[in-house]
């Protein structure tokens, strides 16, 4: 093994080289913000970590060909790391397309906002590839104070620094959870390694240890990805943030926690999840969809919407790994695509200051701009999970795998609930097309970013409706280096089913 | 025996300065009782036979960082906290749920804690056994770390930038 060598070596570096590209443009951008012209800095750093973004996308993929360890058995490049890979730098390319329009209009300071989202990007993309706990531990604080520091460049809105403070101080709160999980973890199997944990959480005599380590674990990540009963946080911070933002927290980060989730209860083979699983996918999709049907302001509809989106992507963690994984991580790339699209609208129409994020500002939309209406239309179609969209074999896969795992009762409520989020969804629908317009709210024309982020994430969520199949494919392939490797699999669904 | 008596002693000291430090109500004490669970905790540290976080945790911890707390804490002159209804709440359901929480924690590690793994004293805690792992079994998260202390950095300096680029922005149009 590479444990006798002293020096990394070339295989290491390429292995996380991703997250190089990304630190490299992170730390350039920051670095130029004082040198160039405060009139022009804006686009040029603006494309300089778009090149960056799309640089690390095309790392990742080069990566994909060099599967295996790194640095001591920290980081794994599997076919599941580069999917989480890919996506979340997408992800990253998409928000940073958006915000080009929002930072003109908002006067933010771009250096900084830059960086910090590529900065953060290197953080969730080390969280799908590192097999060690201590690793995960520092790429998920990357992520997340990069985002407590986003979620507060409104700095002319008290509404921002409020939502960041509050972010902030849950946030270390939830931290320490998953901290104090990871220390009761070692002390139960004496590693913090994905192989060793596995290899005592698989054994005959799991210590009761680990049921205490894995549950303060599952709240910590469940509190990042928003889950009932940890998601209070969710429609204040999301309010408050700026909207392109909230695209990119309310997408890549959790697809990120949700890499490491599948590794912790399915590749550490954690016992006891089916129970933690269960309650809180409940409890997320109900409290999630009944307060989002009430709400006025679009992004507390959608900060609701997606804590309802985190309990129907959990059912997926109670099923059996074979079909759980594969259909988790689908369910992640749908939602990301339709997610950070419906944002890139809504932080478009919004205006400066963030003007127009009522229910009502939405009147006649149809109307005044079709294109925008009819693109928002179909991200909420897809939200819902109407067919020839990617919400829908999304939502397809988790539940079939439900029933398979015969989590009967779980699927009965995930159903109730897509009718119900129907409703909301589709009053936003038809607010638009249906109601008079209010002629102060000014339409803006769309800009050439702005319209190349939403065509990408347009083409991803119709193309993930109509083929899912090579997608799906893929995940279930790296679903397979996901598992334990031993024929220990199948103990995963071992545990009583809730009925 | 002795190790017993210490770890007694200390113990009981840390979780006082904790409780304390949640009870006093100006932020100094606050922060003076918390310098008494950090340094406590040193003593815990040095018991396990991890001497190098024992000395750590006195020189960062309860040197560096609570140097800087009390500064702050000075220079914005903070005074007595105010208690509004949510603490009263908290008296409520939070202590006795803490209470609970943590006496089961306490229980199963106590219980069970023969079946675990790891023991007590099991793990080497000198420089000299700690430095191969720092810098190269953990080197990957140990450099990632400064992409961590980064973005701290940078927070804190668009936190605290007292002039958002809209002023700056139209005092040059206008």
């Amino acid at each position: 093994m590479s444990s006798v060598e002293a020096i990394p070596q070339t295989a290491d570096y390429v292995r996380i080289l991703p997250e190089l590209v990304l630190s490299l443009f992170g730390i350039v951008v920051m670095m130029l913000e004082p040198l160039i012209d405060e009139r022009r800095n804006q686009q040029a750093l603006g494309t300089l970590s778009l090149i960056g973004s799309v640089a690390a996308i095309l790392a990742s993929l080069y990566q994909a060909a060099y599967p295996g360890f790194a640095f001591w058995n920290m980081v794994k490049v599997s076919n599941f790391s580069v999917f989480f890979h890919v996506l979340v730098t997408t992800v990253a390319a998409i928000v940073i397309l958006t915000s080009y329009e929002y930072m003109s209009v908002e006067r933010i300071r771009a250096g900084e906002y830059y960086s910090l989202i590529l900065l953060g990007t290197v953080g969730m993309c080390l969280m799908s590839s590192a097999v060690e706990l201590v690793l995960i531990f520092i790429a998920l604080e990357i992520s997340s104070i990069s985002t407590y520091i986003l979620v507060g460049f409104r700095r002319g809105e008290a509404a921002s620094s409020e939502s960041s403070l509050k972010y902030f101080l849950l946030g270390s709160f939830a931290t320490a959870f998953f901290l104090y999980g990871i220390a009761i973890i070692f002390g139960a199997s004496g590693s913090t390694n994905f192989d060793k944990i596995s290899q005592v959480l698989s054994s005959e005599h799991v210590p009761a240890l680990a049921y205490v380590g894995i549950a303060l674990m599952f709240i910590g990540l469940a509190f990042k990805v928003a889950a009932a009963p940890f998601h209070i946080w969710t429609p204040d911070v999301y309010e408050g943030a700026p909207a392109p933002i909230v695209g990119f927290m309310s997408t890549a980060p959790k697809a990120a926690v949700f890499a490491v989730l599948l590794r912790i209860l399915f590749e550490a083979n954690a016992p006891g999840r089916m129970w933690l699983i269960w309650v809180s996918a409940a409890l997320s999709m109900c409290l999630g969809n009944i307060a989002a049907l009430v709400q006025t302001n679009i992004k507390r509809l959608l900060a609701y919407s997606s804590i309802a989106h985190a309990g129907y992507l959990l059912i997926a963690f109670a099923t059996a790994p074979e079909v759980g994984i594969s259909a988790a991580m689908f369910y992640a790339a749908a939602y990301a695509a339709m997610n950070v699209g419906a944002f890139a609208v809504v932080s478009h129409f919004a205006n400066a200051g963030e003007r127009y994020v009522t229910l009502d500002d939405y009147a006649g939309l149809g109307r005044r701009s079709p294109t925008l209406a009819s693109t928002l239309t179909i991200f909420l179609l897809s939200l819902i999970g109407i067919p020839v969209t990617g919400g829908f074999f999304a939502k397809f896969y988790v539940f079939s795998a439900a029933l398979r795992a015969n989590l009967v009762g779980l699927t009965i409520i995930a159903i109730i609930n897509s009718a119900i989020a129907a409703y909301y969804y589709l009053r936003i629908i038809v607010v638009m097309y249906m109601r008079e317009e209010r002629e102060e709210v000014p339409i803006m024309h769309i800009p050439l970013a702005l319209g190349a982020a939403l065509v990408i994430s347009l083409a991803a969520t119709i193309y993930l409706g109509i083929l899912p199949g090579r997608l799906l494919g893929y995940a279930q392939r790296a679903a397979t280096e996901v598992l334990p490797s031993q024929g220990a699999s199948t103990s995963g669904t071992a545990f009583a089913l809730p009925k | 025996m002795i190790h017993w008596v210490l770890f007694l002693v200390f113990g009981a000291i840390s979780v006082a300065g904790a409780v304390n430090l949640l009870a006093q109500r100006h932020p100094i004490n606050s922060a003076l009782s918390l310098i008494a669970v950090l340094a406590s905790l040193a003593v815990e540290y040095l018991l396990l036979g991890a001497e190098f976080v024992a000395a750590v945790q006195v020189i960062v911890y309860a040197g560096a960082i609570m140097v800087l707390f009390v500064f702050t804490i000075m220079l914005l002159n903070a005074g007595e906290e105010e208690r509004t209804r949510g603490s009263r709440v908290a008296i409520v359901f939070g202590i006795p749920g803490m209470l609970i929480a943590s006496i089961l924690i306490a229980w199963i590690l106590v219980r069970y804690s023969d079946t675990g793994a790891v023991r007590v004293g099991a793990l080497a805690g000198t420089p000299t056994a700690i430095a191969p792992l720092l810098f190269h079994d953990f080197l990957l998260p140990f450099e990632v770390t400064s992409v961590l202390i980064l973005i701290a950095i940078m927070g804190a300096v668009v936190l605290a930038s007292r002039e958002p680029a809209r002023t700056s922005a139209e005092r040059g149009q206008g």
